[in-house]
């Protein structure tokens, strides 16, 4: 259990500039996370923290410009589509938005064997598992034959999480899943995600801006501000005794569904401004 | 998320019996079917052409030279060469239908392998590719073909092989633009880490995305190019022993004046094979364009009013009773029965609000909570009368700031709008005109009380006041220059300009980062205190509920569920679906405790394949 499933050192990023010889800024700068197996890392940040393009470098959709990736022992930071295809089978995605993550014009069983397809499954053994896999995500059989558009925002969410772990994936990136969703939806979508990961060990990496779905899911937190991580530790730890500055102020500026102890947190935020200004 | 988007993502679950194929779709437009009907015979008639031609299309008889139509042996007479007009129609048709396909099939797969591959490698295989079709664009295709004749030796099918080639460019331009547009989207990421290869992402995902103007143009390139292979035809290029349109009518041109009626016949079939193809093409687009377009109400339907009076107060005031006690201290918004209805496919009403009932008084911020489609949004914008035209309105009682709002007369709402009633939209960037300056927006509605100077002068402090580091630059600058948090407060500076007396906020800080949101939460509070302002705040956030408001409105489905004391709401909802709701807001306290799940084991794995 002591082997990291997932190890990223040192990784640097920065995406092309567009003109002739212009410098970009770097997006990630020098980042590095450990994710045993089984394990949910969530990593905390405003947008533009680049917690999206530690994801996407990751996945092999970003093109990391320094530093190592490293799955299950292997570098797979600068692997050709080719030799990473068969790692579709180990890693996979859950996109932010359920509307444009599946495509309108494919029937949810086309989504949902695609994957088992490219790797090798045959159509009719693909074609078997889809009533289990819309099973394990809480979706009626009769979903296989219907579009996307007839479903509502967590539909398409379970769907896309289906379409996640048809290959039995050992890392799932998921990036911001439940952030398009209602409250009583985003719970239970949360819910289902543990109860996979209870299942069948699947490890997460969690990327989301909002620190009470990383409460509830992760078993550690990662804060990351300007491309770099400024503090990681167990949950209980980074979002109750933040050690950070910029932790401390994320959390209070999350506003507390509880008219006063939000009182309370907005005074201690003005404080805080107060002593920095 | 705007009110019609947000209609269509509600009507896409009512409309499964519309779940059909584009193609059926248009079969069941009149146009579509008439012009696949009539494509189809024409067509038919070339492939029957051995049996229905009556003689050789090139048998010259002296004897039926001129012969008029409709002679028995000759149905549409003979040509002055004495040959059958009815037979060499028919082979001219094949000619046509050859040609057609011929250009535009050349063009379609030229154009299509390398606008997808060219859009979707991009970068610099993109940049040669495009370089050498813009190259093909400026050569004129039908001059080349004419300049081409010694070599293609004036068979018509090269000649149209040729044409295809150079009319290739337009496709791959129009191809190479759909892919860039479909690339980013998530669906072909996720395909990407599924494992998919590029050729089968290509073919399953782009193209299928990009299919609907493709087919549309090469119907209108089979369109030039059956006109331009008549064309050529028409001016002698080519074999005078195959007979086509363009051939018959130049000989029927040479005799127009003793027998004009021979120049109809090849005319009359190129036009209905063009037209044809053209309605068929647009019938087509017309069914990709709405595939959920709800039809067009009678004209006598739209005329009821959005919004209607009945007058019946009482009844619906006791909802509440001390919301009337409010009402006798002159609050600044009234409602009473709020309905909001859309027209179906069927002709039938549905009503996304079913009887909302609310006060805002003054200084006073109530919160509207629910989830999506609970009509929150659609409760607010009736009251700003930003609904689309369809939408049917109706409230027994509707009063801001003391004024009966009816939309009988829609200017007491733009004078209300303008003055007492303000509003800060969910996505800040979209609600800017890109094309101009954030100060030339700003002053607008200003400029119609007072001078230009002032209006500036004005704003610039209001920019200062809602916390805008440099007011002058963010003054000057387009709003794509300026983030998210940024517009967000311009808009709110834009939204207090007027001094409303009612601010209507729909989820103002969902698209904005949580540190940002807090300021933005600051920022109107203080504003609502400086100004005495009521605002009517519509969230799913309750941790912005808990944050700003006073009083609670709870829908679900479009109806009431709950409203009281924000506190007593939190604390003590008295309804179930409140305490739903409550409940899944994520605990703070509690984190998650369990220890990482233990992984399968390599065996159990392959056996789980």
């Amino acid at each position: 259990m002591s082997n990291p499933l997932l190890k990223v050192s040192d990784l640097r990023l920065r995406y092309p500039g567009t003109g002739f010889r212009t410098a970009s800024p770097e997006v990630l700068r020098g980042v590095s996370i450990e994710i045993t197996p089984g394990e949910t890392l969530g990593v905390v940040g405003e947008s533009g923290s680049g917690k999206t393009t530690l994801g996407r470098a990751v996945l092999g959709l970003a093109r990391p410009t320094g530093g190592t990736i490293k799955f299950d022992g292997r570098d797979i930071t600068h692997m050709n589509p080719r030799e990473r295809r068969p790692l579709a089978r180990d890693i996979q995605v859950i996109f932010q938005d359920p509307y444009t993550s599946l495509n309108p014009s494919l029937q949810i069983a086309d989504i949902l064997t695609e994957p088992l397809i490219a790797q090798g499954t045959s159509s009719q053994a693909a074609r078997n598992s889809v009533r289990q896999l819309l099973d394990s995500v809480g979706l009626p059989a009769n979903a296989a034959q219907r579009y996307p558009k007839e479903f509502s925002g967590g539909q398409r969410q379970r769907i896309a999480i289906a379409r996640a772990v048809a290959l039995k994936p050992r890392l799932i990136v998921c990036d911001e899943p439940v952030s398009a969703l209602d409250l009583t939806t985003q719970s239970r979508v949360l819910d289902l995600l543990i109860d996979l990961q209870r299942q069948t060990g699947v490890a997460y990496l969690f990327i989301t801006h909002d620190l009470s779905v990383v409460r509830h899911i992760s078993h550690r937190v990662t804060v990351m501000y300007q491309g770099e991580l400024v503090e990681t530790g167990q949950t209980p730890e980074v979002t109750t005794n933040p050690q950070h500055e910029y932790t401390r102020s994320l959390l209070l500026a999350s506003p507390t569904a509880d008219p006063d102890r939000q009182a309370e947190r907005r005074a201690a935020r003005r404080l805080l401004r107060l002593a920095n200004s | 998320m705007t009110v019609p988007e947000r209609q269509a993502t509600l009507d896409a679950n009512h409309v499964e019996e519309r779940r059909k194929g584009s193609f059926a779709r248009m079969l069941r437009n009149p146009l579509g079917l008439g012009a696949l009907v009539l494509l189809t015979a024409v067509v038919m008639l070339g492939l029957l052409e051995p049996v229905l031609s009556a003689h050789d299309p090139n048998f010259s008889s002296l004897t039926a030279v001129n012969t008029p139509p409709f002679s028995p042996d000759y149905l549409l007479g003979a040509d002055q060469y004495g040959r059958d007009i009815w037979s060499r129609s028919l082979v001219a048709i094949n000619v046509s239908v050859i040609s057609g396909l011929l250009g535009a099939g050349v063009a379609v797969s030229i154009g299509t392998v390398f606008g997808l591959i060219s859009g979707y490698v991009a970068k610099r295989t993109d940049a040669a590719l495009s370089w050498l079709f813009n190259l093909v664009m400026t050569f004129p295709a039908l001059i080349l073909v004419m300049i081409l004749y010694p070599i293609t030796g004036g068979d018509y099918k090269i000649m149209m092989g040729v044409f295809g080639i150079f009319i290739s460019a337009g496709i791959f331009r129009l191809v190479r633009n759909l892919v860039l547009g479909v690339r980013n989207e998530l669906y072909v990421d996720a395909a990407r880490v599924a494992g998919l290869s590029n050729v089968r992402i290509l073919s399953r995902h782009v193209l299928y995305a990009v299919r609907g103007p493709i087919i549309i143009a090469s119907a209108f390139l089979a369109v030039a190019s059956i006109g331009i292979q008549a064309g050529l035809a028409f001016l002698g290029l080519g074999s005078s022993q195959l007979p086509s349109f363009g051939l018959m009518a130049g000989a029927a041109f040479l005799n127009i004046y003793q027998h004009p009626i021979q120049m109809l016949w090849p005319s009359l079939f190129l036009a209905v094979m063009t037209g044809a193809l053209v309605m068929l093409a647009n019938a087509y687009r017309d069914s990709l364009a709405a595939p959920n377009a709800v039809p067009k109400k009678p004209r006598t339907h739209t005329v009821v009013p959005p919004i209607e009076e009945t007058g019946a107060t009482d009844s619906a005031a006791s909802i509440d009773g001390n919301q009337d006690q409010a009402r006798s201290k002159g609050n600044l918004l009234t409602v009473r029965n709020l309905r909001v209805e859309y027209p179906q496919a069927d002709g039938t009403y549905r009503s996304v609000v079913k009887g909302v009932s609310l006060d805002v008084n003054l200084g006073e911020v109530v919160g509207v909570v629910g989830e999506s489609g609970s009509g929150k949004t659609q409760t607010a914008f009736s009251i700003l009368g930003l609904l689309p035209r369809q939408a049917r309105v109706s409230a027994d009682l509707l009063e801001i700031a003391g004024e009966p709002i009816s939309a009988q007369d829609d200017r007491t709402l733009r004078r209300m709008r303008g003055s007492a009633l303000a509003y800060i939209p969910q996505e800040p960037m979209s609600n800017l005109d890109p094309s101009f300056t954030v100060g030339s927006q700003l002053i607008e509605p200003l400029t119609a009380g007072m001078s230009k100077k002032e209006a500036r002068a004005t704003i610039l402090a209001l920019l200062a006041r809602v916390g805008i580091p440099d007011p002058l630059r963010t003054f000057k600058s387009y709003p794509h220059q300026i983030s998210g948090g940024m517009a967000q407060r311009v808009l709110i500076a834009g939204a207090v300009s007027s001094r409303p007396k009612l601010l209507i906020a729909d989820e103002p800080t969902t698209a904005l980062d949580v540190t940002v949101q807090a300021e933005i939460l600051d920022l109107l509070r203080d504003l609502q205190g400086e100004f005495g302002m009521g605002v009517l705040l519509v969230t799913h956030n309750f941790g912005v509920v808990a944050d700003l408001c006073n009083r609670v409105v709870v829908m679900k489905d479009g109806e009431m569920v709950e409203s009281g004391d924000v506190r007593s709401i939190f604390h003590a909802p008295s309804k179930e679906y409140t305490q739903q709701l409550i409940a899944a807001i994520l605990d703070e306290n509690t984190t998650r405790s369990d220890p990482p799940a233990a992984a399968p084991s390599a065996l159990n794995k392959e056996h789980a394949r």
